[in-house]
C-alpha cells in the first residue's frame, strides 16, 4: 500500500559507446505523488529523457539499466516481461516523447489514429472506440471535425493536441510528457500547457513534465527536481526553489533567464558540462561552481533532506555544515 | 525624425514565394510591405520579433542578400543595397556580418575552428603578418570572451555550442563591422551559457560600437537585449518602436496575447485566467484586411477590409490597428 504513484530508487542508466560507458542516469531516486505535475529541469545531456525512458523501460541498446528499482502503484517494473510491460503502458502509463507530433501517420485520418491505439490496448468494439475518441478530441480542445483530418491539415500545436489525446485514451494514471511544447510558439505553448494542466485536474492523473524552459517549470509544476550531469542537484516545491534555489546549479539556471518587466542582469556560468565518460571527482558540478570548496573536490555529495520535502546534494547544505 | 542618414533603412519590402501550381501561379507572402530603420548616429540592437511563420528570418535574409526581394527597397548608408552587392559586395559584405542559429553548420567538421578566423582574415586582407594576424585573432576571441588555447587547434566537436556561437561571433568581429545580423543565435545553446552570448552581444555594441539586427521569437530576450523592436504577423508588422514601452505595454490585440502568453519565471505570478485563441490555422489568401482579422477580440467590420496604418501612439511606438484610430 504505498501513497506514491512512481517510485525510483537508485536508477542507474548507462550507454554503451566503443569508447566507454556513459552514465547519463547515475544514481537517482525520485517519488511521484498522485495528481501532481513533477517537473524535471535539466540542459541537454543532463540524462533527463534518458531517465524517463528507463523508468518506463524504454530504453533501447545501446542504452541500458544498470540497476535500481521502479515501482509503479506497488509494482516492480524490472521484473516485467514484455507482456507485462504492455499491460500497464498506455492503459497506466502513458509516454509522450520529445518531437512525438512528427510521428503521426501522414496517411491515416487523425480519428483513425486514435482508435487504432485504443485498439492496440483494449479489446473494445470499434464504434465503442471512436465514440472515445470523439471525446478525446474534445477534451484536448480540438474541434471535432479533426476526426477527419489527415496530419498535413494541422498546425504544429493541433497535432501535439493529437498526441495529448491520443496518450489519455485509456485514463493513464501517469503521464510522461517529454519537451511537449519545445518547437511551439508561446501562444500555442500556453494553449497546451493549459490542456495539461486541464487534464491532471479531471482525469486526477499525474504528469511528469520534462523540459529544459525553467520559466515552463515555474508555470505549471507542483513539484520539481534539477538534474545535472545524470544526478538529482535539487529537489522539492517548485515554489521553495525558485524562492530560495539552494544548489548553486538551480541558482544559476534561475539567475540566467531575463524576465519581463525587470532590470537585472542575468548571469551564465563558464565553462561546459561535464563528459559523462569520465565525470569529474566529487561533486560533478565542482570545476563550475562559484562556491567551490576543497571538499567538493575530493567527495561527492549525497541528496540531504534540508527541510520539509526539500532535498539537496551540496556541501553548502547539509547536516556536516549547517 | 533623425538627421543622421540611418544605417539600414528598408523600405515597403515585399517577399512572395511561389508556391507551385502548373496554370495559376500561387503565392506565399512571407513578408509584406515592411518599413522600417535602424538609426547611423549611435549603435543600438533592434530586435525583429514574431513566432514562426512570421517573416523575420526571411527580413534578414533579404538584408543580407541571401534572396532577393519581390519589391521594395533595402538602404545601407543610404545606398541600395542589391546596387551595392552587384558592383561592390565586398564593403557590403565587410560591413555586414552575421551569426545564425547552429554554430555548427558554420565550421567544415574536417577542419579546425581557427580556419574560420583565419578564412575571412585573408578575403579582407585584414592582416599584414603572420604576427597580425595572431593578434587579430585574439583580441576578437578576447571580446566574446574565449581564450586562444581553448579555441586554437581544436575542432568543432571539441567545443560545447555555447563555445561554438562564440567563435562565430569573433569571426563576424574581425572585419569590424558596423552591422551585425544574429538570428536567433541562442536558441540553440543551453540555458546557463545563453547568458553569457547575450551579455557579450550587449558589450559588443558598445566596443565594437557596432549595431545589431536581433531576429528572435523569445520576447522575454528581447526585452533584455533591445533598443528598439519590430513585431511582426504573418509578414506585417503590427507594432513597432521604443522595445521596454512595447512590451510592457503593448497596445496591439495580437501583441497583447502574445506577452501574455509567455511563461514567467515565478511561480508566485502564474497565469491567472484561461485563453481561448482558435487554433485553426489562417487562410493564406485572406490578406486584404488586417492580418489578425478572424482571431482578434477587437475586430470591426473595417478590420475585414482595410489594411490598418502605423500610428505612432506615443513616442517611438508606433501600432497598425483600426482600434486605436477609430
Amino acid at each position: 500500500m504505498s501513497e506514491q504513484l512512481l517510485e525510483i530508487k537508485d536508477l542507474k542508466a548507462y550507454y554503451r559507446t566503443p569508447v566507454g560507458v556513459v552514465k547519463a542516469v547515475d544514481g537517482v531516486s525520485l517519488a511521484v505523488e498522485r495528481e501532481e505535475i513533477f517537473g524535471i529541469a535539466g540542459e541537454s545531456g543532463c540524462g533527463k529523457s534518458t531517465l524517463a525512458k528507463a523508468a518506463l523501460r524504454l530504453l533501447k541498446p545501446p542504452g541500458y539499466i544498470h540497476e535500481g528499482n521502479i515501482l509503479f502503484e506497488g509494482t516492480d517494473l524490472m521484473r516485467l516481461d514484455r507482456e507485462g510491460l504492455r499491460k500497464i503502458r498506455w492503459r497506466k502509463i502513458s509516454y509522450i516523447p520529445q518531437s512525438s507530433m512528427n510521428s503521426l501517420n501522414p496517411v491515416m485520418r487523425i480519428g483513425d489514429q486514435i482508435v487504432d491505439a485504443i485498439l492496440a490496448h483494449e479489446n473494445w468494439p470499434r464504434d465503442k472506440a471512436e465514440e472515445r475518441a470523439r471525446k478525446l478530441v474534445k477534451l484536448v480542445g480540438l474541434p471535432e471535425r479533426c476526426i477527419k483530418m489527415y496530419p498535413h491539415e494541422l498546425s504544429g500545436g493541433m497535432k501535439q493536441r493529437v498526441i495529448i489525446a491520443s496518450s489519455i485514451a485509456l485514463n493513464p494514471r501517469l503521464i510522461v510528457a517529454d519537451e511537449p511544447t519545445t518547437a511551439l510558439d508561446v501562444v500555442v505553448q500556453r494553449g497546451i500547457l493549459q490542456t495539461l494542466y486541464e487534464i491532471k485536474n479531471s482525469l486526477g492523473a499525474s504528469i511528469v513534465l520534462i523540459t529544459h524552459d525553467m520559466a515552463v517549470h515555474a508555470e505549471i509544476d507542483d513539484r520539481l527536481m534539477v538534474m545535472y550531469a545524470g544526478k538529482v542537484a535539487e529537489l522539492g516545491s517548485v515554489y521553495d526553489i525558485f524562492e530560495d534555489p539552494l544548489h548553486p546549479y538551480s541558482d544559476i539556471l534561475m539567475s540566467a533567464i531575463p524576465a519581463i518587466g525587470e532590470k537585472k542582469e542575468i548571469k551564465g556560468i563558464s565553462g561546459r558540462p561535464p563528459s559523462l565518460l569520465n565525470p569529474p571527482k566529487g561533486c560533478r558540478f565542482h570545476p563550475r561552481c562559484p562556491h567551490v570548496m576543497e571538499i567538493c573536490r575530493r567527495e561527492e555529495p549525497l541528496l540531504k533532506e534540508v527541510g520539509p520535502g526539500r532535498f539537496v546534494a551540496c556541501h553548502l547544505h547539509g547536516s556536516d555544515s549547517r | 525624425m533623425n538627421e543622421a542618414t540611418p544605417l539600414l533603412e528598408v523600405k515597403n519590402l515585399t517577399k512572395k514565394f511561389p508556391l507551385g501550381g502548373l496554370l495559376r501561379k500561387r503565392y506565399l507572402t512571407a513578408v509584406e510591405n515592411v518599413s522600417f530603420q535602424i538609426v547611423g548616429d549611435k549603435p543600438n540592437i533592434t530586435t525583429l520579433a514574431g513566432e514562426s511563420g512570421s517573416g523575420k528570418t526571411t527580413i534578414s535574409r533579404l538584408i543580407l542578400g541571401l534572396i532577393s526581394p519581390t519589391s521594395g527597397e533595402i538602404l545601407y548608408k543610404g545606398r541600395n543595397v542589391l546596387e551595392m552587392l552587384k558592383h561592390d559586395s565586398l564593403t557590403y559584405r565587410k560591413e555586414v556580418q552575421a551569426v545564425f542559429q547552429n554554430p555548427f553548420e558554420s565550421f567544415n567538421p574536417f577542419y579546425t575552428v581557427d580556419r574560420l578566423l583565419r578564412v575571412p582574415i585573408k578575403k579582407f586582407k585584414l592582416a599584414n603578418s603572420k604576427s597580425d594576424e595572431q593578434r587579430l585573432i585574439e583580441e576578437v576571441l578576447d571580446a566574446v570572451g574565449l581564450t586562444s588555447e581553448r579555441v586554437i587547434g581544436k575542432y568543432p566537436h571539441q567545443l560545447s555550442g555555447g563555445e561554438a556561437q562564440r567563435v562565430t561571433i569573433a569571426r563576424a568581429l574581425l572585419p569590424r563591422p558596423s552591422l551585425l545580423v544574429a538570428d536567433e543565435p541562442v536558441s540553440m545553446v543551453d540555458m546557463s551559457l545563453r547568458a553569457g552570448i547575450l551579455n557579450v552581444l550587449l558589450d559588443l555594441k558598445k566596443k565594437y560600437n557596432m549595431s545589431i539586427l536581433f531576429v528572435t521569437h523569445d520576447l522575454s530576450v528581447a526585452y533584455y537585449l533591445s533598443d528598439n523592436i519590430i513585431m511582426l504577423n504573418r509578414g506585417r508588422i503590427v507594432e513597432k518602436g521604443d522595445a521596454k514601452r512595447v512590451i510592457t505595454n503593448p497596445i496591439h490585440p495580437y501583441v497583447k496575447t502574445l506577452i501574455k502568453s509567455i511563461p514567467m519565471p515565478n511561480p508566485k505570478r502564474r497565469w491567472r485566467e484561461t485563453i481561448s485563441l482558435d487554433n485553426l490555422e489562417e487562410k493564406e489568401e485572406a490578406r486584404q484586411g488586417c492580418i489578425f482579422f478572424e482571431r482578434c477580440p477587437l475586430s470591426m467590420e473595417r478590420c475585414r477590409k482595410e489594411i490598418p496604418e502605423m500610428v505612432e501612439v506615443e513616442q517611438n511606438h508606433w501600432v497598425a490597428c483600426h482600434s486605436i484610430t477609430k
